[in-house]
């Protein structure tokens, strides 16, 4: 699954923007991961400040 | 609740959508999701004077700086100069967005918008398939608001598009991910924004300084998305900041994504309209999205106010919006598209190149498109699938 490091996230919402099944939502200062997620890998690849994170433990 | 037409994001596209919708009449509810307008930017700030000032009379609070031009440079060092007046579709003034967006969303209060903070779209209220309206969060509780006609303001992030089967997904050829640095340097040049281009210093993209006034300004890039990688922004930024400003002071980081997919397929649907970054309406080449949001912003309210009028919220009836933005701001959009997916693709060494052809030439007259015109005759071989670009 996605994780997000808050201590890091910018809470720009670019990552949202970039989700192709809409799973990700920016709420005032912090990312929500939704159970759609198909674990992409797109909004790691593309986050200015490497906040996000697919965890392999637990894929 | 009840009201003719929801606005859902009061950044420009959106406050100038609900300010016009508002002044021809309509009831408007203009919803933003974070309880501060304006803030936190995610912005470089910089606007061509001439077509803002067409737009809304300039006010001192919300302008940081005025500059004279811009100068642009090679990956090599090497640069040229565009005066103000010419490459002024580009800068002129650059802004204090936090004041910027909020004088906006308060030009569509005082036109009659009903202004509503800290409330988020959580989906589309629909009925037999028809958009009726938002269901959003506002201080933790659930509300309705049905309306006629949904505008989607909502930014890089949008939703509203998507809920209403619009695909605005952006793939990572289609973003340029940045970083910012509000900073104070004393080798910050107030009168003048700098480009700087470089496969090692911004892969797909460029760094950027705009001055906001005595030597502080926003320093930041941005990296095509699909040559980045996770926090390659931030480090690109703070390694360039390290290496030619070692002792600025940053005061402020800020973060983002800016479409650059050009226009998309649609931005209307039944009861529905995307304006901006909402919509992809964002420059290609430069990255500005201020000014077209605005632009789209006013289109869109002139023809929600007529469509609700006339009784016909359907994507007919709405479908002006779409002919007009794409016959006006989408002409320059789909040719900035071109140009930028041919300039992602040059070396250092092309980069170069080109500045090298053009330094003897007379440039600080000239626009964009006269300087892509004159390199083109310079550089034909190279350039020429982009001739279409200037005839």
């Amino acid at each position: 699954m996605i994780t997000v490091n808050r201590y890091v996230c910018g809470y720009c919402g670019a990552c949202v923007g970039v989700c192709p099944v809409c799973a990700l939502e920016l709420v005032e200062t912090w990312i929500e991961v939704s159970d759609g997620c198909i674990e992409c890998g797109r909004c790691v690849k593309l986050c200015p400040t490497g906040a996000l994170s697919l965890e392999e433990a637990q894929r | 609740m009840r009201c003719d037409v929801v606005v859902v994001g009061a950044g420009p596209g959106g406050s100038m959508a609900a300010k016009t919708a508002a002044e021809k009449g309509l009831r408007v509810v203009l919803m933003e999701k974070r309880q501060e307008i304006g803030d936190p930017v995610r912005c470089a700030e910089g606007v061509s004077k001439a077509r803002l000032s067409s737009m809304i009379k300039p006010d001192p609070k919300w302008i940081a700086a005025e500059v004279r031009g811009a100068r642009l440079y090679a990956p090599d060092g090497s640069s040229i100069v565009m005066s103000e007046d010419k490459s002024g579709d580009e800068v002129g003034y650059v802004l204090e967005r936090k004041i910027f967006d909020r004088a906006l969303a308060m030009e569509a209060a005082r036109a009659g918008a009903k202004v509503m903070v800290k409330t988020r779209a959580l989906d589309l209220l629909k009925v037999d398939g028809s958009v009726r309206g938002v269901r959003a969060m506002r201080y933790g509780e659930i509300i309705d608001i049905e309306a006629d006609v949904v505008i989607g303001a909502d930014g890089v992030e949008s939703k509203v598009g998507r809920w209403a089967g619009i695909d605005t997904s952006l793939k990572p050829g289609d973003i340029e991910v940045c970083a910012q640095f509000l900073l104070y340097d004393k080798s910050i040049d107030d009168e003048y924004c700098e480009f700087f281009l470089g496969n090692e210093l911004a892969p797909g993209g460029y760094v950027w300084s705009f001055p906001k006034g005595e030597n502080l300004a926003n320093v930041g890039l941005g990296v095509i998305g699909s040559r980045s990688e996770p926090g390659a922004p931030v480090k690109l930024l703070r390694r360039f900041v390290e290496r030619r400003m070692p002792e600025a002071r940053i005061v402020e980081m800020v973060v983002g994504g800016v479409p650059v997919s050009g226009p998309i397929e649609r931005t209307i649907a039944d009861g529905v309209l995307l304006v901006g970054d909402a919509a992809r309406q964002s420059d290609p080449i430069t990255g500005g999205g201020i000014l077209n949001a605005m632009q789209a912003g006013i289109m869109a309210g002139e023809v929600v106010a007529d469509a609700v009028s006339s009784g016909d919220t359907s994507v007919e009836g709405l479908m002006v919006y779409e002919k007009r933005w794409r016959e006006s701001i989408g002409k320059q959009i789909s040719r900035h598209l071109d140009l930028k997916e041919f300039f992602i693709k040059l070396s250092d060494e092309d980069l170069n190149n080109l500045m090298h052809s053009i330094q003897s030439e007379d440039v600080s007259k000239m626009d964009l498109r006269g300087m892509l015109r004159v390199l083109i005759r310079l550089n034909p071989k190279m350039l020429w699938e982009l001739r279409h670009l200037v005839m």
